[in-house]
C-alpha cells in the first residue's frame, strides 16, 4: 500500500508521517509536492501537521487552494482514503471535505501535551484496529483545534457515527476538564459522511514508537492497511 | 478602469465563543469601562482593486470574502468602505486613513 504525504510550505510533521507509514507500518510512502497535480498512485493521501502558509488568514485557509488539493478532492470523491492530521484536519475543514471549523483554542495558547481520546466509532477504515470505546494516549500540538459547528451539524455527526475520537479523562468520560481546547462535544476527530476522510487534531503518527511515549497511534495505520491495502 | 480601496471587516459570528473578545472585554472592565457589554475581535482587510465602478469593486470584494477572506461557518463580514483611488502609475498608495476620510468613513 502506498501513502502519499502532501508537503505544503510550512508542513512540519511530514517526516513523522513518513516514518509511521514506511518504518513503523513497513509500507511504501512518497512525498507529494503541493504544487503538483499528481498523487503518484497513492492509495491513501495524508495531509500532515504543521503551519502551512504560516497559518496566515486562518489555519489551512490558503493551503486548501494549493494545486494538489484539486486531486485530493477528486481522490476523496472517488471514495479514496484521506487522512488529515492537525493542520491537515484544518485544511480539510477549510476545503469543505469535512464539515465544521477549527478555531483558536479556548485558552488562547498553543498546547503541546499528551491527551486521552476515546475511540467513538471503531467501524471506520481508520479505526477498525481499535476496540469500540478504547482509550488512547496521543500527543496534541496545536493553537487552533477548537472544533466548532452549529447544533444541527453536531447532532448529525453524532447520529451518523461520524465522531471518530473524543477527548476524555482517565475514566473515559468526556468531561470539560479533559477537553484541552474547548472543542464542541469534546470532538477530537471526525470522518466524512462516506467515512473515507478522517480529520483529527491528535497525532497518531507521533505515537508509533514506545521510546516516544506511546504506540497507540500505530493501530490507525494498521487499520488502513487491513481495510485499504488488502 | 478605476482603482478603489475596499476595506472589509470580518468578525466572529454572534453565538460563536470568542475568547479573545471576552478577554479584551474583561480587561476593559478592569480599566473602568464598565459600560462595555460585549467585544468581538476580528480582522480588518484593505484591498486595492481595479474595477469599472464602485459597485463592481464592492461585488468583487464580496466574492473574495465568500471564497477566502471569511469562513462562512464561523465568521460574518461587511464591506466597511469603498473609496476611489488615484490610479496614476507609480503614484504612492494613499494611507487607509486618508482613503477613509475621502470616503467619509471614520
Amino acid at each position: 500500500m502506498r501513502f502519499g504525504i502532501v508537503r505544503f510550505p510550512g508542513s512540519n510533521c511530514d517526516e513523522d508521517a513518513f516514518h509511521a507509514a514506511a518504518d513503523a507500518l513497513g509500507e511504501e510512502a512518497v512525498f507529494l509536492w503541493h504544487k503538483d497535480h499528481d498523487l503518484q498512485g497513492a492509495d491513501v493521501v495524508l495531509l500532515p501537521g504543521g503551519f502551512s502558509y504560516g497559518d496566515y488568514l486562518r489555519a489551512g485557509a490558503i493551503a486548501r487552494f494549493s494545486p494538489i488539493m484539486r486531486e485530493v478532492a477528486a481522490h476523496a470523491e472517488r471514495g479514496g482514503p484521506v487522512l488529515g492530521i492537525c493542520n491537515g484536519f484544518q485544511i480539510l475543514c477549510e476545503a469543505g471535505l469535512l464539515p465544521g471549523a477549527l478555531l483558536r483554542n479556548v485558552e488562547q495558547c498553543f498546547i503541546c501535551e499528551q491527551v486521552r481520546v476515546r475511540v467513538e466509532n471503531a467501524g471506520t477504515i481508520f479505526t477498525s484496529g481499535y476496540e469500540q470505546g478504547q482509550i488512547l494516549r496521543l500527543p496534541i500540538a496545536h493553537g487552533e483545534g477548537r472544533f466548532t459547528g452549529d447544533d444541527a451539524l453536531l447532532d448529525r455527526l453524532e447520529s451518523n457515527g461520524q465522531v471518530a475520537f473524543r477527548y476524555v479523562n482517565a475514566a473515559g468520560e468526556p468531561t470539560e476538564a479533559a477537553n484541552p481546547n474547548g472543542s464542541m462535544r469534546n470532538i477530537a476527530g471526525l470522518v466524512s459522511e462516506r467515512g473515507n476522510v478522517l480529520g483529527m487534531m491528535p497525532h497518531p503518527e507521533r505515537a508509533v514508537d514506545a521510546v516516544l511515549g506511546s504506540t497507540d497511534g500505530l493501530a490507525l495505520f494498521e487499520s488502513l492497511l487491513a481495510r485499504v491495502g488488502a | 478602469m478605476s482603482r478603489f480601496r475596499v476595506a472589509v471587516h470580518i468578525v466572529p459570528r454572534r453565538g460563536i465563543l470568542d475568547p479573545q473578545g471576552k478577554a479584551v472585554a474583561d480587561a476593559l472592565h478592569t480599566l473602568g469601562f464598565a459600560a462595555v457589554r460585549e467585544v468581538r475581535v476580528g480582522r480588518h482587510v484593505v484591498i486595492d482593486v481595479d474595477a469599472a465602478d464602485r459597485d463592481e469593486a464592492d461585488r468583487a470584494a464580496r466574492a473574495m470574502c465568500e471564497r477566502l477572506l471569511a469562513n462562512p461557518v464561523t465568521e460574518d463580514f461587511e464591506i466597511a468602505s469603498v473609496a476611489a483611488q488615484p490610479a496614476s502609475p507609480g503614484a504612492p498608495a494613499r494611507s487607509p486613513d486618508a482613503a477613509n476620510a475621502a470616503a467619509g468613513v471614520r
